[in-house]
């Protein structure tokens, strides 16, 4: 009564599962049942289709956020790395300067800073860079009526 | 000429609408800085997957000086009636979408009907802002 259904489809199930949620505290383990195959079976049915193994495939997913966030926000490292739902600071920085070259302070280092980017309007700034409540000497008398 | 780039809403908490467009909707966060020297400001967009050149900006209601204490509260009172902004999305699959998008937490003001344009459901955010999420029927001449 099923239609047959092929196989990658089902990984396909889980790598989408990856790209969705890669913010959650996502292992291989979900991705599996996502695909609802055993786990020693779908690693090796992921990398066969996909080319790289689904840890590989999760984490790169979760760095490429990452260093978006790095050049775009002014979040903390720390901060970062939790976002894109990795646990530890420290393995996060390790793997990040395995796979860009440079730590994360380092690669944020090499771009302009985010507030560069931030299309806040004239008239935004205006209103909020305006001083306020400031005392002037006028101020000291009573309020003309 | 131009091409829409980035539109606003009014939220009445960040970090409360962050949430909920990253990890209920499942947007992006473009650009997320705050600004010290504007008294704290956060300029904070987010947008689609997959469609980089469009962003929401999830605006605070300002307070003074960018606003007086009575504008503010007719937005908020305007926002609560939830008349204060509106969305449009399109999906390959409304009620798919819709599944996954309740599943996620997502309450929805109207399940998902067909109309003579498509299939379509509402839901709102936090802030009362209004989103339609569309299939959109292909009107093409046959």
């Amino acid at each position: 009564m099923t239609a047959h259904v092929p196989p990658a489809r089902h990984l396909l199930r889980a790598k989408d599962l990856a790209d969705a949620r890669y913010f959650e505290r996502l292992d291989v383990d979900d991705l599996a049942r996502a695909a609802r195959l055993s786990r020693a079976h779908f690693s090796r049915e992921f990398r066969r289709a996909f080319g790289e193994p689904p840890h590989a495939y999760l984490l790169t997913r979760r760095l490429e956020r990452a260093a978006a966030l790095l050049r775009s926000t002014d979040r903390s490292v720390a901060d970062i790395c939790f976002s894109v739902g990795l646990q530890s600071v420290g393995s996060f920085t390790t793997s990040f300067t395995r796979t860009y070259g440079k730590s994360p302070t380092a690669y944020r280092a090499t771009f302009p800073p985010a507030a560069q980017y931030a299309r806040i309007p004239g008239c935004v700034l205006r209103a909020y860079g305006r001083p306020q409540r400031s005392t002037f000497r006028e101020d000291r008398g009573p309020a003309p009526r | 000429m131009f091409q829409l780039s980035i539109t606003q809403l009014w939220v009445h908490d960040q970090d409360e609408a962050l949430a909920f467009y990253t990890q209920k909707l499942g947007m992006e966060v473009r650009i997320d800085v705050t600004m010290a020297e504007m008294g704290y400001f956060r300029w904070l967009t987010v947008g689609p997957v997959g469609q980089p050149d469009v962003a929401i900006v999830l605006m605070p209601i300002a307070g003074p000086p960018m606003m007086d204490d009575e504008t503010a509260e007719q937005v908020r009172s305007l926002m609560a009636k939830g008349f204060a902004g509106a969305v449009f999305l399109t999906t390959d699959d409304c009620r798919a979408a819709y599944e996954e998008l309740k599943a996620r937490g997502v309450e929805f003001s109207e399940e998902p009907e067909d109309r003579p344009y498509g299939i379509d459901c509402g839901f709102r955010d936090p802030s009362g802002n209004s989103f339609r999420l569309t299939q959109v029927r292909d009107l093409s001449p046959v």
